[in-house]
């Protein structure tokens, strides 16, 4: 056997005195890391399989069990840390690309955590929410430029179709492919309860989820997978995928042995066969052939529905983003560094893009700048982890956000970053039906409708603390902003003061 | 509407729970020569095993059950007849219970076959009523020195022996048959049974028979002498249905009841152990003697006696009980296919016929043997289920998904 | 009545409503003093084949055969529950044979064991339910 250079990242400490071996961890772990051992009646694990999900913790009815980091360390050194030497140990018994999962993980600035709310205090008095209305409702799509009245002084009706959300937070796209059954099933109807919306991703849309239609963004990819007549009529609005925050620049690849039946015939696609999306879509090289996509989709579906954009946070978004608005888009969505994946280049995610919180505000200025913010609604994400990097959004000048990394950890997802291995324990990122089954949509959704009506409740309670009683309010409102600890670079493009100032 | 029982035995209870499901406070008597409340009478083995106490025993309904339920007793007094043109009974003493629904629960006494110096036996008793168990338990007394001959190797004659086998200084089973448990089991495991009972001190002899009584030994027909101190006769039971008959009710072996538990003159119905049942299982007219059984008829009757409308058409023989730490449970009939497991200390057979299970034997492993049951009751159609899996054990699994979810999820 | 339910579509197969089970009628304090060491005899029961598993326990029937036919009285129906009174059961297991749905177990004491609904303890509604963690057991009016 040759030498193993890898050395397991983790430990399963058993506490014995609590352990009454009722085995749940045993069938409960698809990576196989606990056993029972006859011999000596106790139960034992292989902790070189075990990818810290926590599937065992959670479940183990005495708190018998935790994983704990491994202590067993190289020899110190700042720049040749262990994570490197490992990767360099694994490519070197590979021979592949290194995958991961789930958004980047480096320890890159967090602006969110370098920016501070405002509050009222004397003057323009604080609102309580309890007590006084507060609108957390908002509506995405172009807005008219002029009113138009007819002969008679009548309002011509020149709306473009809008999307109304009752609250400004929606599910990111995730495909029927990259997450399970349930998974979707999960954020459907959650999508429902809540008045606003989740996103097919690139894998079509299930038959028997066209009944949340209305909740529904169905997603036109560089794969085109799954995107037929009757799935861009099912939706609400059509969202085209130029770019993912987690991997901007390549495509997409869901392998062969995740296509099983259901998914084959959702993505329109033989069994088995793998689904690479490309990288680019094939037919689309400029602005002008992203506004023929744009007007095709809006074309088939009878001027009807939305069409979003969606771009990765790359270094000249604000500019692409400019562009896009010009291409009839409703809505641009952007998809910062930090945004999740069911699997990636672990380079591609590590290494490219940009924040979120600097993307958005320098698009937000450019089509102010350009006079254009109106044509287009701005739906952020990339690691909007809770109410206040929310709040701070909106601020920025977003029009809502995007969720999908916090929906799946509402879900059950302990971010073991394990996705693309497809054994997801959670019954999230897998299609295996004996761990599909472990997500219980009516758990599932009520688990997002909490967090998501959880938050909705602290955005009107920052709102009502800054004065403000509407998202119109707040969207682009970047007064209420403060850095602390940022450079004068960073705050002149977040355009907003330093704390104190 | 008044309600009149004779009898105070399982099936009595049936029938007056039974018309309280339907008609809560019409007057029920029951007439019974016995002088207790109500007690599950396969408790006497129990009872002197010291399993159970005379007070537990007694408790097969809670003390108050009479005088909630609206019922008069008349214990520790005789039915002699029946007079259906004026609707009463005649009781031992002169005095008559009118009645407008009558339930005969008469039940069945003891055989005790004609044999030759029978009389002369002093310390003999039945196995079947508590009056039988406390005179045995009388007859036995407490130095565990007394040499016991039992007649019968049936349930009752083998409970019996369970019952007593700590606290005799000889134990001997004879019966007729070449076999115990004749009419409950097939050879093999009754083999096993008897084996086990051996291991514990029971000495059985079979295929012989009483040819002569002295006080105190048997003299077999093979000419074999059996001493003993005390004589058990336990060969079987007979239908008490001479009331039934003389008030001119139907009766060939037992009376005779429909599936409403009608017998064949207006308003007097029957059940338990003094009737016939039809026995799904062989599709054969006979005496069913079991307690369940006797149970769910006089509920039957009782249902049907106060307006409702019941059929009891699922009758087969069952029967589960324990020998001295072994168990065994049985249902149905063995005339079919046949489909064994068996080693030395467990036994397992299952019948088909005509794409049902019609019966089976299992001793030693029991658990969830209803499942079984419940086939041979509901007749399920085997090809609607998973036989190789119900062979392999008593599960749900071997039902369809959509049976499960309505076994399980209530779904209807 | 309220009843424990089992959906088998969301069951997991991880038997911990046996271990919540037999923890909850054991009158201990913690489930690692009650189970340690212990082989369990729970009242709640795990079928399972291939990919398909179910919880098994008393469906509490309207017309239970195991009551009507219990030769010693101990098993009876309060207020639509099925109880037993082990101190009145002799363990003949006619119960057993009689249950449609194998819901009564023998017990190392004799005396038939069987779902009371977490009525006899402490648990408020049934143990199995609480663990289960997918809610393939439920307690609910149906």
């Amino acid at each position: 056997m040759a030498i193993d250079f890898l050395y397991p990242q983790y430990e399963v400490a058993r506490n014995y005195d609590r352990c009454i071996s009722c085995r749940a961890c045993e069938r409960q772990c698809a990576n196989e890391v606990h056993f029972y051992d006859p011999e000596f009646q106790k139960m034992m694990a292989d902790e070189s399989k075990c990818v810290n999900c926590h599937r065992c913790v959670s479940l183990c009815p005495t708190r018998a069990l935790k994983i704990v980091k491994t202590d067993h360390t190289f020899k110190e050194n700042a720049n040749w840390t262990g994570k490197a030497i490992s990767e360099v140990y694994r490519q070197a018994g590979s021979g592949g690309v290194l995958l991961s999962s789930m958004g980047n993980p480096e320890p890159y600035p967090i602006y969110w955590d370098k920016i501070l709310i405002n509050a009222s205090q004397v003057t323009n008095p604080s609102i309580d929410p309890l007590r006084e209305p507060m609108e957390t409702r908002t509506f995405l799509g172009k807005k008219p430029g002029k009113i138009e009245r007819d002969a008679n002084g009548k309002l011509v009706p020149n709306l473009s179709p809008q999307l109304a959300l009752n609250v400004p937070v929606m599910f990111s796209a995730m495909s029927y492919g990259s997450i399970s059954y349930n998974a979707h099933e999960s954020l459907a109807r959650a999508a429902c309860a809540l008045g606003t919306f989740y996103n097919t991703g690139e894998g079509g849309l299930h038959a028997d989820f066209y009944q949340y239609g209305a909740h529904t963004i169905v997603q036109v990819a560089s794969g085109r997978f799954g995107v037929h007549q009757d799935y861009l009529e099912a939706g609400a609005a059509i969202e085209i995928k130029m770019g993912q925050g987690a991997k901007p620049g390549i495509g997409g690849h869901l392998p062969g042995l995740k296509v099983g039946p259901d998914i084959s015939k959702t993505r329109m696609i033989p069994e088995g066969t793998d689904a690479i999306s490309p990288a680019p879509h094939h037919d689309i090289y400029s602005i002008e052939d992203l506004r023929q996509l744009v007007f095709s989709l809006k074309e088939a579906t009878g001027y009807k529905k939305p069409v979003m954009v969606k771009i990765a946070a790359v270094h000249n978004v604000a500019a692409i983003a400019s562009g896009v608005a010009r291409s009839g888009a409703d809505v641009i969505c952007i998809d910062g560094y930090r945004g999740g994946t069911g699997a990636a280049p672990t380079r591609i995610r590590d290494n490219v893009g940009i924040p979120i919180e600097l993307a958005l505000a320098a698009v937000d200025q450019r089509l102010r700048d350009e006079g254009i913010r109106d044509q287009v609604s701005i739906v952020v994400g990339g690691s909007i982890r809770n109410a206040a990097d929310l709040v701070k959004a909106i601020a920025l000048g977003a029009d809502a956000c995007y969720i999908a990394t916090s929906a799946l950890l509402a879900l059950g997802c302990h971010l073991c970053r394990s996705c693309h291995a497809g054994k997801c324990n959670w019954g999230i990122a897998t299609q295996r039906p004996d761990l599909v089954k472990r997500l219980n949509p009516d758990i599932g959704s009520q688990r997002l409708i909490n967090l998501v009506t959880a938050w909705d409740h602290e955005l009107k309670e920052m709102m009502g603390g800054m004065g403000i009683n509407s998202i119109e309010a707040l969207r682009g409102n970047r007064l209420m902003l403060r850095g602390i600890g940022l450079n004068d670079r960073e705050l002149s493009i977040l355009g907003i003061r330093h704390a104190g100032e | 509407m008044n309600y009149v029982i004779i009898g105070n035995g399982t099936a009595a209870i049936g029938v007056i729970e039974g018309i309280r499901v339907v008609d809560k406070h019409s007057p029920i008597t029951v007439i019974s020569d016995e002088v207790y409340p109500v007690y599950g009478r396969p408790l006497i083995s129990y009872l002197l095993l010291g399993e159970t106490t005379e007070q537990r025993m007694l408790h097969y309904r809670p003390a108050d059950f009479y005088e909630k339920n609206n019922v008069k007793t008349l214990f520790g007094r005789t039915a002699l007849s029946i007079n259906t043109a004026g609707k009463t009974v005649s009781l031992e003493g002169g005095e008559s219970v009118p009645y407008d629904k009558l339930c005969i629960c008469t039940g069945s006494r003891p055989f005790v076959p004609p044999t030759e110096g029978l009389e002369t036996v002093k310390n003999k008793t039945s196995f079947m009523t508590l009056d039988d168990a406390k005179r045995l338990d009388a007859l036995l007394g407490d130095k565990n020195d007394k040499r016991v001959l039992i007649i019968g190797a049936g349930l009752i004659g083998l409970k019996c022996a369970e019952g007593i086998h700590r606290r005799v200084s000889a134990l001997t089973v004879i019966d007729l048959a070449p076999r115990i448990l004749p009419n409950v089991l097939t050879d093999a495991p009754a083999a096993i049974i008897q084996r086990h009972m051996e291991s514990k001190g029971v000495q059985f002899i079979l295929g012989d028979s009483a040819a002569r009584l002295t006080p105190d030994s048997a003299i077999l027909q093979s000419g074999k002498v059996v001493d003993f101190d005390i004589l058990v006769v336990a060969v079987g039971v007979r239908p008490n249905t001479e009331l039934a008959a003389a008030a001119g009710c139907t009766v060939e072996r037992g009376i005779l009841i429909d599936d409403h538990a009608a017998t064949s003159v207006a308003d007097i119905y029957a059940a338990g152990d003094c009737t016939v049942s039809h026995d799904i299982a062989s599709d054969t007219d006979r005496i069913l003697a079991i307690l369940p059984n006797a149970y769910l008829q006089g509920e039957t009757a009782g249902m049907n006696m106060a307006g409702g409308d019941r059929a009891f058409t699922k009758a087969i023989p069952m029967n589960a009980s324990g020998f001295m730490g072994l168990h065994m449970v049985t249902a149905g009939s063995y005339e079919g296919e046949q489909y064994l497991e068996h080693d030395a200390d467990s036994y397992k057979l299952l019948v088909t016929r005509d794409n049902r299970l019609v019966g089976f034997i299992l001793i030693g492993e029991v658990d969830r043997a209803g499942i079984y049951t419940s086939l041979i009751r509901e007749q399920t159609p085997l090809d609607t289920i998973d036989f190789a899996l119900i062979r392999e054990k008593p599960q749900l699994m071997a039902f369809s998904h959509a049976e499960r979810a309505k076994q399980l999820g209530g779904a209807h | 009545m309220k009843r424990v339910y089992v959906n088998e579509k969301w069951c997991l197969g991880c038997h911990l409503c046996e271990y919540y089970c037999a923890f909850a009628n054991s009158g201990k304090s913690s489930m690692v003093k009650a189970l340690k060491d212990h082989k369990i005899a729970p009242r709640i029961r795990i079928e399972e084949r291939n990919n398909i598993s179910f919880a098994v326990s008393c469906r509490h029937c309207e017309d239970p055969l195991c009551v009507k036919g219990c030769i010693s009285g101990a098993l009876t129906i309060v207020e639509g529950a099925v109880h037993i009174d082990s101190e009145q059961c002799v363990g003949c297991y006619t119960c057993i044979l009689s249950c449609p749905y194998g819901a009564l177990y023998t017990s190392h004491e004799g005396a038939v064991q069987k779902c009371e609904l977490c009525l006899k303890n402490e648990c408020g509604q049934p143990m199995c339910v609480q663990g289960c963690p997918n809610k393939a057991i439920v307690y609910e009016e149906r």
